[in-house]
């Protein structure tokens, strides 16, 4: 019964509560799927036999009794940044090699208490540091509508797990787009909570003001509920607000009435493919025909957000990863001298080209004498275009554009350019700098690839995004499908 | 030629909290065993998040408060990054351009040494090395239990003149401290730092020498001592002709001295920055007005009131009022005594000492009985001592144990003769002139009748003897 590995949560949840499939068989289902797919698609660098096994009992338990909510016994998949307790979580870096939490994250726990069940921890860039799950520090992830191309990242794992049918939803994380890009290439929903919406806390920070925690589905509806069972105030993340759970909010009101921004700049961007461009204009229009008015905005200051994030992300990350020093956990070179020999043999061997590129332009940002010049502009870019955004919500309810300016490219053609993967990024970040709300959802195909529509809303209304999402999804009849990834030729 | 001394210090003290800065662990004690205070947030373990613990800021705004210093609408948290292994997290979480508070002032012997601001920050931990330094050791060790204990840092103003005055500017923050329940502030258990930064200028000149900062100081003789040696040094550089380096010394009780620790010279790069983990406060300012006002007198003005409305000798009163339980009791005894001198002495030579506290109305029962002569002063210890112990109240004390002085001035004069009938030498030796006899046969008499009133058989000896 392979359509179990396509279900939506809705779908399995009905059947479970009917008894018509256990959350045994539903996890059994997924495993076989992995068996046969992952070998291809490597979504996942480890597998949690001992906690699924335990999880899809106790759901089961809980169903036969009738109790459970939406989320019991849903397979979920879980990005190798988010800290589980006594599983293995690396960040997708040598450096944590065998690090194996004492603690599970917020965000993750609450999916548990809801009784998700998690399958496994999937692939992502190193620290979440790149837009191809190429940077990984074990191996890269292949799209499964093309095993050539690459995944998205930095979440790519997540993203291919859920698109290939290896898990129902997943987590992901989004610092410049690294959920929503993904979501975008593998033909996903992917969505990036307002900053604050989601704790933090258990998420390996890479930029700590930019980063949230999100899901990938593949319906509107499934990252809703995921994103309802996460979303809420915790104590133990200082950025999280106290506000109401209230995502999911007129989900299914339609965009009747409702005014929708095209940024004039998003469309101008470079690089961007015109079969991208092509099937967000499509989109648009079914919103258009779907009762919303379209209109055009500007946010002036896009060409400089790149460059302001790129200050911002590794300066932060620069001081949240000089805790990888060999002393504590993880990685440490011990045939040395002295402890300065320590740090920088670990940290030379333990992190991987990007993100030594990162920590040390990070570094340079935080000097004395170039903090002003390069961290403080930075600062003031980003509330420019929290300005920007500020406006164009004033003549519109919410943002459409593409979410990633290209489709799934060729593994390995962009990893000699670091810039040319950077501008992967640049219809995503300025949701990042301005904290806001954002969801790519599945618009159609360019060149036989997905391409991802984004829905961007102001601060706290995720209840706008999904129900713009929503209503296209409802309207298109796109809906996120599974593909069925062949073996290449060349590889077995 | 002569020299001016000028000094800062940074003071850092552990406010009295239960918990640490950023995570729910117990502070903790000294003498805990390694690693047995710490949780996944102050080890820093990847992917947690600091939350700030509001008793550490209510501490750290009283004692801005008591230092009389501004604190502004808006305050910061920031990363101070730099990577030792006492340093889980690769940063400390301090304050840097937006402090707490900034410019107040503490009197220290009727001189305002100003305060530049008071700030909060997390202990690093402690490293133990078996062999000599970090980078010679074969082995070291990591004790965290220290790390994010809470701490604040409360900087003063190059305005100190001296080796006294640093100390005097030292204790007279710690019985503030004390006083306003901020902190424990005891120098051996850590709690209050003292790191003073000296230089020392030609008496005729406004420009700043080069400074050193001394560390590892651990009671006030020791602040003393270090400045003293330090003053001493530098002047020995200089006027045999050489400059005095920038540096941190270290101070070492064993031998007296202060020994250089790190050139300052390239001064390092914290590459400070907005604690992202943290969002930036916006303090209440009706909390800050309630702590304003919840503020118990300050030892200097409670100082100055002693003097002034119980008329005692500055000294007393400095005495006193550097202990807030000692200042109340005193001040609840004198007024049910009456006696403000005597009490005052009870308190400062038999209540401070012991440690203990009596009630108020018992320590003044005392002093009455002490003072009418209804028993003698040394009776009046051992029932203060009593009174302590037991909580019983010194008239019933003197009942059961039946003390009671003995007055009579017949009963007395009996005494004295009997004495003199049995110490004839004495008699006649003082009678041929040798009067310091006499303070013999005085105690022969209190051998014999403990409970005699003393002044009355002086008297009679005196007059017997004539």
């Amino acid at each position: 019964m392979s359509e179990l590995t396509e279900l939506t949560i809705s779908e399995a949840a009905r059947l479970l509560r009917l008894h018509s499939i256990s959350a045994g068989e539903l996890v059994t289902a997924h495993v076989k799927r992995i068996e046969d797919i992952d070998p291809l698609v490597r979504a996942y660098l480890r597998f949690t036999p001992e906690l699924w096994e335990k999880q899809a009992d106790e759901a089961d338990q809980k169903l036969s009794r009738g109790e459970g909510g939406p989320l019991t016994g849903i397979p979920v998949a879980v990005k190798d940044v988010l800290c589980v307790k006594g599983v293995e979580t690396t960040a997708g870096s040598r450096i944590l090699r065998g690090f194996k939490p004492p603690y599970t994250g917020t965000a993750v726990g609450r999916l548990f208490e809801a009784g998700a069940v998690m399958l496994g921890v999937t692939n992502c860039d190193e620290f979440a540091m790149g837009s191809s799950t190429e940077n990984s520090g074990y191996f890269p992830t292949h799209n499964p509508w093309d095993l050539d191309r690459v995944p998205g990242g930095s979440s790519g794992g997540s993203a291919a797990a859920v698109a290939a049918g290896e898990a129902m939803i997943s987590l992901g994380t989004d610092t410049g787009g690294s959920i929503r890009q993904p979501a975008a290439v593998c033909g996903v929903v992917g969505m990036k909570p307002t900053y604050g919406r989601v704790s933090r806390y258990g998420l390996i920070a890479f930029a700590s003001s930019l980063d949230q925690i999100g899901p990938f589905a593949r319906s509107v509806e499934d990252a809703s509920l995921v994103l309802e069972a996460m979303a809420g105030y915790d104590p133990l993340d200082a950025t999280s607000a106290e506000r109401p759970n209230d995502v999911r909010r007129d989900f299914d009101k339609g965009v009747k009435g409702m005014r929708l921004g095209v940024p004039y700049e998003y469309t101008q961007v470079e690089g961007m493919e015109r079969g991208v461009a092509d099937a967000v204009d499509v989109a648009i229009k079914t919103l258009e025909k779907a009762g919303a008015e379209i209109v055009e905005v500007n946010l002036p200051h896009t060409d400089y957000g790149l460059a302001a994030y790129y200050i911002i992300a590794p300066a932060e990350c620069s001081s949240n990863l000089a805790r990888f020093d060999g002393v504590k956990y993880g990685m440490s070179v011990q045939d040395v001298d002295n402890i300065t020999e320590m740090y920088m043999r670990t940290r030379r061997e333990g992190f991987g080209t990007e993100v030594r590129r990162r920590i040390m332009l990070g570094t340079y940002a935080l000097s004395s004498g170039y903090y002003d010049a390069y961290y403080l502009k930075a600062q003031k870019v980003r509330t420019l275009i929290k300005r920007d955004f500020d406006d164009a919500f004033s003549k519109c309810d919410a943002i459409v554009s593409a979410t990633s300016p290209v489709v799934a490219f060729p593994l390995g053609s962009r990893t000699e350019n670091p810039l040319s993967m950077y501008l992967c990024d640049v219809l995503t970040l300025g949701g990042n700098l301005a904290g806001l709300p954002g969801i790519s959802v599945p618009c159609g195909m360019s060149q036989g690839l997905p391409v991802g529509l984004q829905v961007l809303a102001p601060q706290w209304r995720e209840d706008v995004a999904l129900r713009v999402a929503r209503a296209y999804e409802a309207a298109s009849g796109v809906r996120a499908e599974v593909p069925s990834p062949r073996s290449p030729q060349g590889r077995g | 030629m002569s020299w001016n001394v000028v000094i800062g210090m940074e003071i850092h003290v552990q406010p009295r909290t239960r918990t640490k800065m950023f995570c729910g662990c117990a502070v903790g004690q000294l003498g805990d065993p390694p690693n047995s205070n710490v949780c996944e947030i102050c080890l820093g373990m990847p992917g947690v998040l600091p939350v700030i613990n509001k008793a550490a800021v209510e501490a750290c705004l009283k004692t801005a408060l008591a230092l009389k210093c501004e604190i502004p609408i808006h305050t910061k948290f920031d990363r101070k990054n730099y990577m030792y292994p006492d340093l889980p997290k690769g940063y400390q979480i301090s304050q840097y351009d937006l402090p707490m508070s900034v410019n107040g002032f503490l009197e220290v012997g009727g001189r305002k040494v100003r305060i530049r601001r008071v700030h909060l920050e997390e202990d690093t931990g402690k490293l133990i090395h078996a062999g000599d330094k970090l980078n010679k050791a074969w082995e070291s060790f990591v004790d965290l239990n220290r790390a994010g204990v809470p701490l604040m840092e409360i900087v003063s103003e190059p305005d100190i003149r001296g080796a006294d005055e640093a100390r005097d500017y030292a204790q007279e923050l710690r019985t503030l401290l004390r006083t306003i329940g901020a902190s424990e502030a005891e120098m051996e258990k850590g709690q209050l730092r003292c790191e003073p930064n000296i230089s020392i200028r030609r008496y005729d000149s406004d420009d700043l020498g080069v400074k050193t900062e001394l560390k590892n100081i651990n009671s006030f003789r020791a602040l003393h001592r270090a400045i003293e040696f330090e003053i001493k040094r530098q002047i020995q550089v200089v006027e045999s002709g050489g400059t005095v380096v920038q540096e941190t010394r270290g101070w070492s009780e064993s031998e007296q001295r202060t020994f250089s620790q790190r050139s300052k010279e390239f001064a390092e790069d914290y590459r400070y920055f907005p604690e992202p983990d943290l969002p930036p406060l916006q303090l209440d300012r009706a909390w800050i007005e309630d702590l304003r006002r919840e503020l118990p007198e300050l030892p200097g003005s409670r100082r100055a009131r002693l003097v002034a409305q119980y008329g005692l000798p500055v000294a007393d009163a400095a005495l006193i009022a550097a202990d807030r339980d000692l200042a109340d009791l005193f001040e609840a005894a004198a007024k049910t005594s009456g006696d403000n001198k005597r009490t005052a002495n009870w308190v400062i030579g038999e209540v401070a000492p012991s440690g203990r506290l009596p009630s108020p109305i018992h320590l003044a029962e005392i002093v009455t009985l002490v003072g009418t002569g209804k028993i003698t002063r040394d009776q009046g210890r051992e029932v203060l001592a009593e009174s302590m112990r037991d909580g019983a109240s010194p008239a019933e004390i003197v009942a059961t144990r039946g003390l009671s002085q003995v007055s009579d001035p017949a009963a007395v004069r009996a005494t004295v003769e009997a004495v003199l009938a049995d110490n004839p030498k004495a008699v006649s030796d003082y009678r041929a002139g040798r009067v310091r006899v006499i303070d013999f046969l005085a105690a022969q008499i209190i051998k014999r009748a403990p409970q005699v009133d003393r002044a009355l058989a002086n008297e009679l000896l005196k007059e017997l003897l004539r």
